[in-house]
């Protein structure tokens, strides 16, 4: 039984604030916030929001997601999901579903007018659970996603609940500090009280507009015409690109191809073309046969022109509201660095939200979430711009250079390098953030402090599984054996790891088939194929210190209790070398007592 | 200066003729694309980011010099 999400409606119930002030004052408007501001809100439920509100669940904290509507995304949005986005979805319990239903692939290809000139991999190697990309409507994510939010008790969606003013309370970052969201429903205006609230409620964010700030940027003086056609056809699970081709001269094409026989053909138009007049039909289906084929058989099942920006806020913090996805920045989609972007803000956020509020770190950590991902905005919007302005030349000698670079990557290896129909989204390298430990010792490959982990193929209870799934979710140690094992010091120093001030996830990686030592008590995997050491250039008795969103923090070539703690600390942006808050075995203890049992 | 502006070319003049012969035929459009591929071309012989910065640098002011 398949169901159709773009038709899913979802039921508004009045919350309880507005059953409190109808019992309670009923001639009067909902002016009292509760009791209590929540943990968390978190405005929009699209992919990002949704994917925060699921990460905040799991870890703990209570969260109030709100949205405007009562139903997901319709017609042509995000198609496609990176890796990095699949190893989070991974983490939230949903990717599965989403690798069931959506296209895997990693080859795309670039064509300049008849002839194929440059062909990638996005994922060369084997040995990653998870494919470069997959392509799946973003109705699909929204609704694998919320049937996901659904299943945590502590999550709970609004519908029908639309965001009309924002204040905030005290001095931001103090520990009384709140923002009381006026939210009005069909029975009314409410208020909703928060310690936080994080404004994922897309690009046009009501949020941002209200609090009177803006995001700026570069608008692309270009039109693209968006069609998703339904047709059986032949072309591989490839994305291609066409500069020039036959069948749409001197502008380009780009064709995906999407679950349920579903195709993305996008036709870049040009700036002069009229954005009415080329959705229609008449103007569509000639297009859309002459890359097909006269005897083609189609149905078009969304059409839309759109011109592109790339645009971001100054800053992503604005006192106790923390702006995620395409409310906080905006790319073109060459390269699918905008959903594929706001998950990763998601889940950078998540963690450090739920140390706030379980007393684990100060709210100066939070800071770091606008830092960090301000920084990787940067580099998508580079990258997303990059593109933009090969595909669409902002000056005659620009389109002499682009053209120049297109005629020579039909004879020349060098030039396939230049040619950008879109550098795809791969995770900010989060090198300068101060949340990191520098390597004191000396390490090669790419798995530096600020990096995303990369996966492996490894062996658990002797059965296949994966390096990743084991990492994140809370601070992460991993260390590396060989045949000689632990030893008792370095037990010692795993066992203060495990009891600290924030207790670490150990997993031992095995070299090979190197016996486990059923005592050490820890997860084990044994690197079967040897990559899980290739890759984070491992000798015996490495250590890596891993972040709740799967980055690695710090990694020695030996295993120091006392750095690691330090390292631990400087993440959490605590004072003094050591977490300082009155943190208890559980972290997120403080963030149950914050909102009551209701 | 990363950049070699002293006298390097082996045959100065050949190479001149040679330039300018590279559009003979060619009309305007024809000879800006061979322009540009032969800056791309050289530019990747090259290789060197701050070489070729500084020759950007300098061919820029010498654009803009009246």
């Amino acid at each position: 039984m398949s169901i159709d999400y773009q038709a899913l409606s979802f039921e508004y119930r009045p919350c309880r604030e507005q059953q409190t002030q109808r019992d309670t004052q009923p001639a009067q408007p909902a002016q009292q916030a509760q009791a209590a501001p929540y943990p968390v809100i978190v405005v929009g439920a699209g992919p990002v929001g949704l994917a925060t509100a699921i990460d905040l669940a799991q870890q703990g904290v209570p969260v109030v997601l709100v949205d405007d509507d009562c139903s997901l995304s319709t017609g042509s949005r995000a198609i496609c999901f990176s890796k990095r986005s699949l190893d989070i979805f991974d983490r939230l319990g949903c990717a599965q579903r989403m690798v069931d239903k959506g296209i895997s692939w990693n080859v795309g290809k670039v064509f300049l007018k008849k002839d194929l000139v440059y062909t990638f991999n996005l994922q060369p190697e084997a040995g990653h659970h998870r494919p470069a990309f997959i392509n799946l409507q973003q109705y699909y994510v929204e609704g694998f996603l919320l049937e996901r939010a659904q299943e945590l008790p502590n999550l709970e969606i609004r519908w029908k609940s639309k965001v009309v003013g924002v204040q905030q309370n005290g001095t931001p970052g103090a520990g009384d500090a709140s923002v009381t969201l006026s939210v009005e429903t069909p029975d009314g205006i409410y208020a909703l009280r928060g310690r936080y609230v994080v404004a994922a409620d897309g690009s046009r964010s009501p949020m941002r507009k209200m609090m009177g700030l803006d995001s700026k940027g570069v608008t692309f003086r270009d039109r693209f015409l968006i069609a998703d056609v339904k047709m059986e056809a032949d072309f591989p699970t490839e994305r291609w690109f066409w500069f020039d081709p036959p069948f749409h001269p001197n502008q380009s094409v780009l064709l995906h191809r999407q679950p349920d026989n579903v195709w993305r053909i996008d036709f870049q138009l040009g700036w002069d073309a009229d954005p009415v007049l080329e959705k229609t039909p008449g103007r569509v289906i000639p297009r859309v046969r002459a890359l097909l084929g006269a005897e083609a058989k189609f149905e078009l099942e969304w059409v839309s022109v759109y011109t592109f920006s790339c645009t971001r806020m100054e800053r992503f913090r604005h006192g106790n509201v923390l702006f995620a996805g395409d409310a906080a920045h905006g790319v073109s989609p060459f390269g699918a660095r905008g959903a594929n972007s706001g998950v990763q803000d998601a889940e950078n956020l998540a963690w450090k939200l739920a140390m706030v509020l379980g007393g684990g770190a100060p709210d100066a950590l939070l800071d770091t979430y606008a830092s960090e991902r301000e920084f990787a905005a940067d580099e998508n919007i580079r990258n997303s711009t990059r593109s933009t302005d090969f595909i669409t030349p902002k000056s005659p000698v620009s389109r002499v250079f682009r053209d120049a670079v297109l005629k020579l990557s039909r004879h020349h290896p060098f030039a396939r390098q230049l040619a950008n129909s879109g550098r795809l989204s791969v995770p900010a390298v989060l090198r300068d953030s101060p949340l990191n430990t520098a390597d004191s010792d000396s390490f090669d490959g790419a798995m530096v402090p600020g990096a995303a982990c990369v996966d492996a193929p490894v062996h658990m209870d002797g059965h296949p599984a994966w390096l990743l799934r084991q990492l994140g979710e809370q601070f992460t140690g991993v260390l590396f054996c060989d045949g000689r094992g632990v030893d008792q010091a370095t037990r010692t120093a795993l066992d203060a790891l495990r009891a600290g001030p924030i207790p670490l996830k150990l997993v031992v990686v095995l070299d090979g088939d190197a016996p486990a030592d059923a005592r050490i008590g820890m997860r084990v995997v044994h690197d079967t194929e040897g990559l899980a050491s290739t890759r984070y250039d491992a000798k015996p008795g490495t250590f890596y210190l891993i972040r709740p969103d799967q980055h690695v923090c710090a990694r020695w070539r030996q295993l120091d209790a006392d750095a690691v703690e330090r390292a631990v600390a400087r993440a959490l942006c605590a004072q003094g070398g050591a977490a300082t808050a009155t943190a208890s075995p559980n972290p997120n203890a403080n963030a149950n007592a914050v909102r009551a049992a209701h | 200066m990363a950049l070699n502006t002293q006298p390097n070319l082996l045959r100065a003049d050949d190479f001149y003729e040679a330039l300018i012969d590279m559009h003979r035929g060619l009309d305007d459009a024809q000879s800006q694309s061979a322009n540009a591929q032969l800056i791309l071309l050289l530019a990747n012989h090259i290789g060197d980011h701050a070489v070729l910065l500084e020759a950007m640098r300098c061919a820029r002011e010498g654009a803009l010099e009246g």
